[in-house]
């Protein structure tokens, strides 16, 4: 009975962590894919999959031999110690000793070549972090394509994109960060007439698609002279963001213990000390799950840096899916390029998961 | 004499203190204006300057973010001045204010803005009736991307919630749950375009030919198994489907996280009871699983049905909206930026904007249940 039960449950584990490791599998395989494709060389890229690196065995080409004009290659042939017809010669015969004898082309050609396995892969054929250099370099580069021709094109200059997105994404994470910091600390704190309308404007706009803004704003923009500055692109993602900050610092400061503050006011401090020097260190989580949130939207963002940044000042994103655009075909800039644009959000993303988290389960639906 | 004297020195008093007001009000107010014009300068210089890129980048982080806290605190600072009544009554608004016009400018009035162009012809001056509405509810384009949209909505957010569920439900009894979930989770850090460049490379085609060797995954996969490689974002309608799985995979995560922690919610006695009454797993996971995790299964549910509504990366990188994979975001993009068409644009985004009504009706109602003393 109990041996039954431990069976059924050792069963159901091997089950349960069978179907999870398969959906991993398929999760992880394609970046893995990308991954190792940046490593390798422009010209194996082109000619075999990115699993062909892992240790394998091979047949290898390690040479050719002619058959003499005497022998009549229509019936069966004398070659190195066995016979074979011309047929089973181009199907592919191993001999003895390991080697694969494959007939190469028609009969005239009277070529046999020789292949024989090999172990291949990274450890006999060394990675390279050439594409990276390329893609990330603002020159003209030069590789090998699959037929083995010199290729010069522009580099892409992923360097400075990367400059562009940091100094798109910090200021674009910190000024709304500081706007509805503010702005929450009044809302859930401070009495004024038209609080409670106002607020109900911020929930009503949390989810209002950001598509209703960019025609009206571009106008306003090319007007105000700020398509493709720095500071139109902030002040963007200041305001597709604001609400959803707003809203989630207001529903963590409103719970923040009213006695605190009531202490500091008869302490004498006025709203400014209480706010920079009590509810915002306290609301340390909340702004942490809020930044990070933040950073990763605007890093990630493709759509408002085309439309308000456009091709003055390219981020990441926009560098990365020009050279889809432009170069479609050539996978050793494509992959690293992806790399190089994944880098930092990644490093962010695994350093603060915990708060990221948090954020998500405070409910956060962005416009 | 004593009493005009008196009265001299209150005169005197007066004086003194309407200066010092005066005073007070003249620094309060040159000091924002020079703070003004200080950022200002700062601006041309980004704007037009052609420094070196690392010394544009540092002023521009230091300009934007020091500003920005410059700004309240001079603000702050003229507010406190005033006399007496005014601190109080206009505080508030120095703080909740630049939040309030910014969301304003760019989202509330903008609805307003957009509503009016989309009634306009294609460079938003003549008046054209519906006839932008005529065309994003009739045109053959309009009708593909709204079919389109909606196998984006069905089947996206269907399979991102299904998957979620079900890695959320194995994983809590396994002892390596949080190593599948970060697998599962960590697409949400990855750009869509960079997704778009993974998943791009999965598809990629070759074709047919003497020593072509396919360097796609699932082409190189289905050759294995004995088929035919294909082009599969050129073969309409499946190629909508290939561009899904792209989302699936970038949403399964955020379903799995918030639907685990719903999971880690159901009190242990609730199933332990169930299973003690001889219900199987399966009958637990419907009767009692399923519905204590509704509320955050609908939440879920609506997240994901916005996020595929406004879909546009994916498709503007993968396809461009070719080959019968248009969708309403990368057609409001064409109509504004490629065929320079403002009113067709403002309708479609009009259209998006009706969509997601529902969902503003029930936050506010939420909202409003949550927060009654407000």
């Amino acid at each position: 009975m109990t041996s039954g039960y431990k069976t059924q449950k050792i069963t159901s584990s091997i089950v349960v962590n069978g179907i999870l490791i398969l959906i991993c599998l398929v999760w992880f395989l394609p970046t893995l894919g990308v991954f190792i494709t940046s490593l390798r060389n422009s010209q194996d890229i082109f000619t075999s999959g990115w699993w062909t690196v892992f240790p394998h065995k091979e047949n290898v080409p390690s040479g050719e031999m002619k058959i003499d004009p005497s022998v009549n290659v229509d019936e069966p042939i004398q070659i190195e110690g066995i016979t074979a017809t011309f047929e089973e010669l181009r199907q592919g015969v191993t001999l003895p000793d390991g080697r694969m004898l494959t007939w190469y082309g028609n009969k005239r050609t009277r070529t046999v070549i020789v292949t024989e396995e090999e172990w291949v892969g990274f450890f006999f054929k060394p990675l390279t972090l050439e594409n990276y250099q390329s893609v990330l370099s603002g020159k003209e580069i030069s590789f090998t394509d699959a037929s083995g021709n010199q290729i010069v094109r522009k580099g892409n200059n992923l360097s400075d994109a990367f400059l562009n997105s940091i100094a798109v994404a910090v200021p674009a994470t910190i000024i709304p960060i500081l706007i509805a910091a503010f702005a929450a600390f009044g809302f859930s704190w401070l009495n004024f007439p038209g609080r409670g309308l106002i607020f109900t404007m911020v929930v009503a706009i949390l989810v209002v698609p950001l598509q209703i803004s960019l025609v009206p704003i571009l106008q306003d923009y090319t007007k105000l002279n700020l398509n493709g500055t720095f500071l139109g692109i902030w002040l963007a993602h200041t305001g597709f963001g604001l609400p959803l900050a707003t809203y989630l610092l207001f529903n963590y400061m409103s719970t923040l213990p009213r006695d605190l503050l009531e202490a500091a006011y008869i302490d004498g401090a006025s709203n400014f000390t209480i706010c920079t020097r009590l509810i915002l260190p306290l609301s340390v989580p909340a702004l942490a799950s809020f930044a990070i949130f933040q950073f990763l939207w605007v890093w990630n963002d493709y759509l408002i840096a085309l439309v308000f940044l456009g091709d003055k000042s390219r981020v990441v994103t926009y560098a990365l899916a020009s050279i889809v655009g432009e170069k479609g075909q050539d996978w050793h800039l494509l992959t690293s390029g992806a790399f190089v644009s994944m880098l930092l959000p990644l490093a962010v993303f695994f350093a603060l998961q915990r708060f990221f988290v948090r954020g998500l389960l405070a409910g956060s639906v962005k416009g | 004499m004593q009493k005009s004297q008196e009265k001299n020195s209150g005169m005197a008093g007066i004086v003194g203190g309407l200066a010092a007001t005066l005073g007070r009000i003249l620094i309060s107010f040159f000091v924002p204006v020079i703070t003004f014009l200080v950022l200002w300068q700062v601006f041309i210089f980004l704007r037009d300057s052609n420094a070196p890129q690392v010394v544009i980048v540092l002023v521009a982080i230091i300009w934007g973010v020091a500003g920005v806290a410059l700004l309240y605190i001079v603000s702050n600072w003229f507010v406190e001045q005033l006399p007496d009544p005014w601190p109080r009554r206009l505080q508030p608004f120095v703080y909740v204010g630049p939040a309030v016009v910014i969301m304003g400018w760019y989202l509330a009035v903008p609805v307003l803005r957009t509503l009016i162009l989309s009634f306009k012809d294609d460079i938003g001056v003549k008046w054209i009736g519906f006839d932008n509405y005529i065309f994003a509810f009739t045109d053959r384009i309009m009708l593909e991307t709204f079919r389109n949209n909606l196998l984006w909505m069905i089947v996206g957010t269907s399979f991102s919630v299904g998957l979620g569920l079900l890695i959320a439900v194995l994983a809590d009894r396994t002892r390596f749950e949080s190593f599948y979930k970060a697998i599962i989770f960590t697409p949400m850090a990855i750009s869509f375009v960079g997704a778009g460049v993974i998943w791009k490379f999965v598809y990629t085609y070759k074709g047919e030919g003497v020593g072509i060797q396919e360097i796609g995954l699932l082409n190189a996969i289905v050759l294995a198994l004995g088929g035919q490689s294909q082009p599969w974002l050129s073969i309409p309608p499946w190629n909508n489907f290939f561009l899904i799985v792209i989302m699936i995979w970038l949403q399964t995560g955020y379903a799995m996280v918030i639907i685990s922690s719903a999971i880690k919610g159901i009190p242990m006695e609730l199933l332990e009871a169930a299973r003690i009454d001889g219900a199987t797993e399966i009958q637990a996971f419907f009767k009692i699983t399923i519905p204590y995790i509704k509320g955050t299964l609908i939440t879920v549910i609506t997240t994901i049905v916005i996020f595929s509504l406004k879909l546009f990366d994916i498709v503007r990188v993968m396809t461009g909206g070719n080959n019968g994979t248009n969708v309403i975001a990368n057609e409001f993009y064409l109509q504004r930026f490629t065929y320079g068409n403002t009113g067709r644009a403002s309708a479609i985004a009009i259209v998006l904007l009706i969509a997601v009504v529902p969902v503003i009706i029930n936050n506010l109602r939420e909202f409003n249940k949550d927060r009654r003393a407000f």
